[in-house]
């Protein structure tokens, strides 16, 4: 497919300003541009046809089963986009006089709220912009914490050998370092590993309940009281919030504080990798070292930010991606007190039909059929048997317009699927799943030897990635620069 | 109550018996019952229509103001209607990142458009695929310039507050100090302490052009004077000035860092907005974030993956070069489709407009009164006095559905773009100009 700059023709333009109508401001010579920008010069009909055949060759959730694991991957409204698309939401400038954004306002305070109530936490800011960025933002107030308490000596966080690879990053990113901990048989945490582990320096946890196993930990309380018995907190990663929401709450677990992704369990849309939103939920002991602004009620009832001294300061310009919180929070006011749980539960009921089945089928499920949101897939011994790995049979999926689960993740499984299919999947998705699963496995006997070179359908086949990182190009190149 | 769930409480039910299961709690029994809750404390599920309708009321509590004259950090542009259109298409809306290459093509082409775009107006060698914000992209440019014997940043008081900020958040949590420079009476990096404040541990300056004041800063003079030091240069630019300005690739800096948001992005309160980051080979696997690279199939068949990921947290985890795993993709497309849409011509005419605009304003400005706080050239973005007493100011414009500059600095910021018309600044002149009088 071509590229927009393959498209261009000099002097092709589309009308979308109007001539000065001021006298032009001049600059210096030393001020201004030396050659102008090679933007692609396209007609609207052109560029329109271009996206269009982009949009083809590009799987969303509204193109498919998309049951990719720890993703949370479920239908995104419609409504959310409508009501994020309002005039009075859109259009409003972020540094506008707090009486003139009181619906601003009152949007992110109901949303908080209701966050809250579902993180069992007392309080929450919306700033971060992804769950990484609230991985990091939560680690913030944990560091705060121990520095006001004059606690400088607790410099490392643990992290569980399942965790995602954000939970390592942002720790270092916090200024920690980190200790893993290895999962048990069951693959929950190891309690003997993290009674051992914990000690003076413990600064805090990372984990992830249910973890990317699809598994929930039910040492969860003594985990939290074995680090908190040792001076440290506990921090929930929230990606997993999806099978437990309404269920059971981060905070009456023990946790300290919390992140969630706004883009994962309150179905607003991924974007093709962003913008997601990742909100921090924190216990009142914590509230204090916040980001700031954070919006507070009045005594009069109206609404206003106000500023910390000790906040730990911003982790973003302004107040986060608003438009992002707009969408979830249409989610949450549509689901409400019944809808919340009975998504989680039907979330949990999809991944363990499908798991129950794909067992059936066949397929080696290392830690059980039971589980909550998410599942792993074992394919060790179908490669042991046949050849075909993780990737092979991932790679197959494509030909079925399905999108693969998680490949190769969580690192302790090593030919690792992780599939969540999410709660807005129906059984005939399900079923019709399975019987694809099914009929790669069935391949995978007769013919392993083939699927090594799946995809046969889409518009590329595997892409030699050695090539794209050991010489990489990673713009367009035109051709008058040879 | 509201629900997105397809199947029935029978279709879930016969599910349910399928795995020899009568009730849906009987999946949660591996959690404690000492934290199981009973039910949240939030309001009962609403129908779409009713949920439209409380957040159309929440909408209308805002004021929504037909003329804006305030930037610092966020404009009100036009969005060419083509950018809206491409945006929403729901390909591009639902879909993840695009780990799987082969059936993310589209995705993975725009972004490496994206990339090649952002070069281009930058001036620069290599892009990533965005980060979440200008702020987040100059913490996240300082960081990357550090070294072994290099730790310490050097930050101009000129840049955007909330710039400085987040980038001391970011360097506090990693014991990287930051020293900042302040600005000269007419409000641009006052050079002398900023030569007094780089050293041997500097590993980067970061200031921003035109700054948070909307002067053009003296990026030679700067550049030549952190280079001399042996330090890194990170500029914040607004990719809309780039439509004439000099480029950061020209002043020779080494990571261009902006707020995006100009291209194509709405005002949104806030977000989501672009964080975006560019840099010279060099320095190309520091960069943080997702890249997209072109490479071939097994058939010879062009293709584009997600590469250099040997720096990023899912392959190397702690000793990754940034967490950053999300981002703002559907931004960067925005931003790919804008820069598409206006073309080469069309982002200069965009500049001048704004540029021009901007000089008008000022200029009408001055004669009632409000004086330019410095003499040195700016876009479209300035400092005045002003005469009256300026909240006062804000609350009668906003009578009048303008929304006047930012009052800071002991002075107003205004700004002008694209949308205020001679017309409309005429007017916005005469109403500034009854509140004078009164």
């Amino acid at each position: 497919m071509k590229l927009l700059f393959e498209r261009s023709v000099a002097g092709r333009k589309q009308t979308i300003f109007p001539d000065l109508d001021v006298p032009e401001a001049t600059f210096d010579e030393t001020l201004v541009r030396q050659s102008a920008p090679r933007l692609p010069q396209m007609a609207e009909v052109d560029l329109g046809r271009h996206y269009t055949e982009l949009a083809k060759q590009t799987h969303g959730v509204n193109d498919g089963f998309y049951p990719l694991g720890s993703c949370t991957m479920k239908y995104n409204p419609r409504v959310n986009e409508q009501v994020a698309a309002l005039p009075g939401f859109a259009d409003i400038h972020p540094l506008q006089p707090e009486e003139t954004v009181q619906g601003c306002l009152g949007a992110m305070h109901e949303l908080e709220g209701m966050l809250a109530e579902i993180c069992g936490m007392d309080a929450m800011t919306l700033q971060p912009a992804a769950g990484a960025h609230g991985e990091y933002t939560g680690l913030l107030l944990i560091r705060a914490h121990h520095l006001a308490n004059g606690d400088t000596g607790r410099t490392k966080i643990i992290v569980p050998d399942s965790a995602h690879g954000t939970n390592p990053a942002s720790a270092v990113m916090a200024g920690f370092t980190v200790v893993s901990v290895p999962s048990d048989a069951q693959g929950g945490v190891d309690l003997d590993a993290l009674r051992a582990a914990v000690g003076p320096d413990t600064a805090g946890l990372m984990l992830t309940n249910p973890n990317t196993l699809g598994l929930f930990d039910p040492n969860i309380v003594e985990i939290c009281q074995i680090i908190h018995e040792a001076g440290g907190l506990c921090y929930y990663d929230g990606a997993n919030l999806n099978a437990v929401m309404g269920h059971a709450r981060p905070g009456d677990m023990g946790f300290d504080c919390v992140h969630v992704n706004l883009h994962k369990t309150f179905s607003t849309p991924h974007g093709g990798g962003g913008p997601g939103s990742g909100p921090v939920g924190c216990k009142a002991f914590l509230a204090p070292y916040l980001p700031n602004p954070r919006v507070v009620e009045r005594p009069d009832g109206t609404l206003a930010f106000s500023c910390s001294e000790q906040s730990v300061g911003k982790v973003r310009s302004f107040y986060g991606n608003f438009l992002v919180a707009v969408r979830a929070l249409a989610y949450i006011l549509t689901l409400g007190r019944e809808g919340i749980p009975e998504a989680s539960a039907s979330a949990v009921l999809n991944a363990n039909y499908l798991a129950h089945f794909l067992a059936e089928a066949g397929y080696a499920l290392p830690y059980g059929e039971r589980c909550m949101h998410e599942f792993v897939i074992d394919v060790g011994p179908l490669k042991a048997e046949t050849g075909v790995s993780a990737m092979d049979v991932a790679k197959r999926l494509l030909d079925f317009g399905v999108h693969p689960p998680t490949m190769y993740f969580p690192l302790i499984v090593h030919e690792a699927l992780m599939a969540e299919p999410t709660e807005t999947e129906s059984r005939e998705t399900l079923d019709e799943f399975v019987g694809l699963m099914t009929g790669i496995l069935k391949e995978a006997h007769e013919d392993g030897e083939r699927l090594h070179s799946a995809p046969f359908t889409c518009p590329i086949g595997r892409p030699d990635e050695v090539k794209a990182a050991r010489k990489p190009h990673v713009r367009y190149e035109f051709d008058e620069e040879g | 109550m509201g629900s997105y769930l397809p199947e029935t409480d029978e279709g879930r039910a016969g599910m349910l018996a399928a795995l020899g299961l009568t009730k849906s709690d009987e999946l949660f029994s591996v959690i404690p019952p000492e934290v199981r809750i009973d039910a949240l404390d939030l309001p009962e599920g609403r129908s779409e229509l009713e949920v439209v309708s409380h957040l159309e009321a929440l909408a209308r509590e805002n004021r929504h103001f037909d003329v804006v004259l305030r930037g610092a950090g966020a404009y009100r542009h036009h969005i060419p209607s083509i950018v809206k259109s491409v945006t929403s298409k729901e390909e591009f809306v639902t879909a993840y990142t695009p780990y799987q290459a082969e059936i993310s093509q589209g995705v993975l082409q725009s972004i490496f458009e994206y990339q090649t775009q952002i070069c281009e107006l930058t001036g620069m060698d290599v892009a990533n695929a965005s980060v979440y914000d200008g702020a987040t992209a100059a913490a996240e440019g300082v960081l990357m310039c550090r070294d072994r014997r290099r730790n310490e940043v050097v930050v101009a008081e000129t840049v955007h507050p909330d710039v400085m900020t987040v980038i001391k958040t970011y360097c506090a949590s990693r014991d990287v100090p930051v020293v900042t420079v302040p600005a000269t009476s007419d409000l641009m990096v006052d050079l002398d302490a900023l030569r007094a404040a780089v050293g041997p541990t500097t590993a980067a300056v970061y200031v921003q052009s035109p700054n948070y004041l909307g002067i053009i800063e003296d990026m030679d003079g700067i550049v030549a004077a952190s280079h001399e030091a042996g330090s890194k240069v990170v500029m914040g630019f607004n990719p809309i000035a780039l439509g004439i300005l000099r480029t950061p690739g020209e002043y020779g800096v080494d990571v261009a860092v902006g707020e995006g948001q100009p291209l194509g992005l709405p005002l949104g309160f806030g977000g989501p907005y672009l964080g975006i980051m560019a840099t010279t080979k060099a320095l190309m696997r520091k960069l943080p974030g997702r890249i997209v690279g072109e490479t071939s199939d097994a058939e010879g068949r062009r293709a584009f993956v997600l590469t250099l990921q040997a720096r990023e947290q899912h392959i190397r985890r702690e000793k990754a070069s940034s967490n950053i795993c999300s981002n703002e993709a559907l931004c960067a497309m925005t931003a790919s489709v804008y820069l598409a849409a206006v073309g080469p011509e069309g982002l200069a005419q965009v500049a001048r407009l704004c540029a021009g605009h901007a000089h008008y304003l000022a200029e009408k400005l001055a004669e009632l009164g409000f004086a330019p706080m410095s003499d040195k050239p700016f876009f479209n973005e300035f400092l005045t006095t002003c005469p009256v007493d300026a909240h006062q100011l804000v609350d009668q414009l906003a009578e009048h559905g303008i929304l006047a500059g930012l009052p800071t600095h002991d002075g107003i910021l205004w700004c002008a773009t694209e949308l205020n018309t001679r017309a409309e600044i005429d007017r916005v002149v005469s109403v500034v100009k009854e509140v004078c009088d009164r």
